[in-house]
């Protein structure tokens, strides 16, 4: 037992230590999402608390933190220079469309919280 | 339905006396023609009635009836005369009438030309073809005439001719040379313009001219028409929609020429008492006139019948016609002129009472009516009369033979007339007995007390009704209406009639029979009589009592009673008024709860920004030269404004304009960033490459 969580703490250590060599941009976004989520987590407690009455506001507030954090998600693979796949890709272009998706999801949110 | 028949009952008495058979109840001129008159021709402001013609009629309509009108503007009406009389252009027409009404008001003569006036109706006179112009403008001339100045016609033969050479054959003639119609109405204002020649001419008239008039009129007279109780008019053979004026203004007309012509004319002219008498039947018959025009034809006709030369007319009238037995009421009859005027002394007798079906009232023999010389009243005991409807014929006899000539009577009168009396119910008595009429168990009815019987039967037996009415004299009577009704508790109601035999009523009804139509509902029946009619005093809906029916269960297939009315008001009446019960509204968290997540949710904001801060963010790659830098702060300004817009938008702004102001700025956005950030893709290129 003692071995399972000695793994544990070293597998933790090394996920760490492996995180730490990202470049800043890439924790940045990382950092964004989770923000998002803890946003979306925050509401989901308090209309589990209060009820749904207003539900297409919960559901915009809800919507626009998880809609976001799927951009961020989207950005962060464009932008990673690992990623084979987007290697052409100017990192300038995916932040433009990240801004760009961005701006038409909050004017959805907007309309539909009403 | 009980309060149907009642109210139908009493209807029926009402109309009954109110009915009148082929003639309407003919009255003399009376104050309800006055007050009539001041409610009718109610002058404009400025005094006058309307037009001349109009002003003209309601003056001589007052003057006839004897109104006095002191509110009237009689200086407003004079200058209009004076004006219109002194125009040069006025028309004949209008200068007849300035003149009549002058002849009325009594308007002084100072300011008017009376002598450019007659040259000018001479002239039209001497050239006129047309009958209207030779009326007016004769009428006129003779106005001024009466009102003093000397008046010569020029040719007199020759006018004379003028207007005769228009009359037709039947006795109407035509208006003017050109025209081929010919009215009735024509002839009469042709006459009033012969007569008019005849007054103006003085002595130089030829009396054999008139006679040839008189074969005009005897043919005119025999074109008279006639209703059944001896009214008679004139009326148009052919109408010309323009021209026609109805029987009244056509009868008004005639009466107007022939009692003109009469009165300048030295013979007597053979027409007889009886057309007068008709004539002034027919006038007075239309009772108060409704229009102004109809008031003045008739007010004006009956002046003329009343001050004619021929005959004077008479008029009988009744002031009731319906003549209670009960109140000892007794017959009153009126003898007048066609104005309430009393007349000479004459004796009214009845001659006979006939029935509806025109028999004669077998003991009744003539009766001359006794004479109240304080109230001009003739009046009749007529106790031995029984109730019912009866024409009376009267006759009429001047007690001075000489003057029978100069009056008309009207010869036999029959004037309409109910008796009413009290009806005694006599032996009403209502009996059930056992089919086999074995035994009868008789119970008798009597009006004056108030008890209700109680009956009780079954479908095996029978009830008899029988009953006799006698009328005041003791003998016995058939009213319109006898009625006897059962109505079951659920409102079902059967009507029955009982028959006469031999004075008296009998109803059996056999309930073996009528098991069927009762529609097998067995219960308590109310018993309800009515009897009705006109000349009963005491028309009555009796309410027996109730029988208790027993009758046979119904068999499937029997006839079910037909549903009853539905009280309206129940079913079309107002309903209970709905109460909207508007949603509850949710439930909603109390607001320091809402408020304190609401700071929750900034909280994981401040989380990202402590954590940028911990990551190591900077500023660095911000662009330092001037115009790369203004555009990154465009870049930014533009995206800050985007997303204050959309603040905005969820505040007050609709989609329509937040989408409007987006076009605007998407665009400076879109420009801007590409600016920036193809800078930034182009030094970060350098740096590579470098």
């Amino acid at each position: 037992m003692a071995k399972a969580t000695n793994d544990a703490q070293l597998l933790i250590q090394s996920l760490r230590k492996a995180y730490a060599a990202t470049p800043t941009n890439l924790k940045i976004i990382d950092l964004y999402v989770v923000y998002a989520v803890l946003t979306a987590l925050i509401q989901v407690v308090y209309m589990a608390l209060v009820g749904s009455f207003p539900f297409n506001s919960f559901l915009a507030g809800i919507l626009s933190c998880v809609g976001t954090a799927v951009l961020a998600v989207c950005l962060r693979i464009q932008v990673n220079k690992d990623n084979k796949e987007f290697k052409d890709l100017p990192p300038e272009r995916a932040f433009a469309d990240f801004v760009l998706c961005n701006l038409v999801l909050h004017l959805v949110i907007m309309n539909f919280m009403g | 339905m009980a309060k149907q028949l009642k109210v139908h009952v009493f209807l029926v008495l009402i109309c009954g006396s109110v009915l009148l058979s082929n003639g309407s109840v003919i009255r003399p001129i009376s104050d309800a023609h006055r007050s009539a008159a001041t409610e009718l021709f109610v002058p404009s402001h400025d005094g006058s009635f309307g037009s001349l013609e109009e002003t003209y009629e309601a003056l001589r309509t007052f003057q006839v009836l004897g109104v006095e009108r002191s509110g009237d503007k009689t200086e407003g009406i004079c200058k209009t005369v004076s004006e219109k009389l002194s125009l040069p252009d006025s028309t004949t027409k209008d200068i007849f009438h300035a003149l009549k009404i002058k002849g009325i008001l009594g308007c002084s003569t100072e300011l008017v030309d009376f002598d450019g006036i007659t040259s000018r109706l001479q002239y039209v006179i001497n050239d006129a073809s047309s009958l209207l112009e030779l009326y007016y403008s004769l009428g006129g001339l003779l106005s001024i005439k009466e009102q003093g100045q000397n008046v010569i016609l020029s040719d007199v033969h020759a006018t004379f001719q003028a207007i005769k050479a228009l009359s037709q054959s039947d006795g109407t003639w035509r208006y003017d040379t050109n025209s081929p119609g010919s009215s009735t109405f024509a002839a009469g204002i042709a006459l009033e313009a012969l007569a008019s020649v005849v007054s103006l001419a003085g002595s130089d008239i030829d009396q054999s001219k008139i006679a040839v008039v008189k074969k005009d009129i005897n043919k005119l007279f025999d074109r008279i028409k006639r209703y059944d109780d001896g009214t008679l008019y004139f009326d148009e053979k052919n109408v010309d929609p323009d021209q026609y004026k109805g029987p009244l203004g056509t009868s008004a007309s005639v009466v107007s020429g022939v009692s003109a012509l009469a009165a300048v004319s030295s013979e007597k002219l053979n027409i007889g008492g009886e057309k007068i008498s008709g004539l002034a039947k027919f006038f007075l018959s239309i009772g108060v006139p409704g229009t102004t025009k109809d008031f003045f034809y008739q007010i004006n006709s009956l002046a003329s019948l009343e001050s004619n030369r021929v005959s004077i007319p008479l008029i009988l009238s009744l002031p009731a016609t319906v003549l209670s037995l009960t109140s000892k009421d007794q017959l009153k009859a009126e003898v007048t002129t066609v104005f309430g005027s009393p007349s000479p002394p004459l004796t009214v007798s009845l001659l006979k009472v006939l029935t509806p079906d025109s028999k004669e009232v077998t003991h009744f023999e003539k009766k001359e009516l006794e004479y109240d010389q304080e109230n001009r009243i003739h009046f009749l005991d007529i106790s031995n009369i029984d109730v019912g409807k009866y024409s009376l014929i009267f006759e009429v006899s001047m007690n001075d033979p000489e003057l029978a000539e100069n009056y008309a009577t009207g010869g036999q009168i029959s004037v309409t007339t109910f008796l009413t009396g009290n009806v005694k119910i006599d032996k009403a008595e209502i009996a059930i007995s056992d089919s086999d009429a074995s035994s009868e168990s008789v119970k008798k009815l009597d009006l004056s007390k108030d008890s209700m019987v109680s009956l009780s039967a079954n479908h095996l037996q029978k009830m008899r009704l029988s009953l006799q009415l006698k009328t005041p004299l003791g003998k016995s009577f058939k009213p319109h209406q006898l009625i006897v009704k059962l109505q079951h508790e659920s409102k079902v109601e059967h009507l029955f009639v009982p028959d006469m035999s031999s004075k008296q009523y009998n109803l059996v009804l056999n309930f073996l029979g009528l098991v069927e139509k009762f529609y097998y509902l067995s219960g308590r029946y109310n018993i309800e009589l009515a009897i009705g009619d006109a000349v009963m005093e005491n028309s009555l809906l009796w309410s027996l009592g109730s029988i208790e029916l027993d009758l046979p269960e119904a068999p499937e297939k029997a006839p079910k009673p037909r549903a009853q009315p539905v009280d309206p008001l129940s079913r079309f009446g107002p309903k209970e008024e709905i109460s909207h019960i508007f949603r509850s509204p949710e439930k909603r968290p109390p607001q320091e709860l809402s408020l304190g997540f609401m700071g929750l949710t900034l909280l994981p904001l401040l989380a990202f920004l402590i954590g940028l801060l911990r990551i190591g963010v900077n500023f660095k790659g911000f662009p330092s030269s001037a115009v790369p830098a203004s555009f990154a702060v465009l870049f930014h300004g533009g995206i800050g404004a985007v997303l204050l817009l959309y603040v905005l938008f969820w505040l007050k702004l609709d989609l329509f304009t937040t989408l409007k102001a987006l076009g605007f700025l998407g665009v400076f956005l879109l420009f801007v960033g590409h600016r920036t950030l193809s800078y930034l893709a182009s030094t970060s290129a350098k740096q590579k490459t470098a």
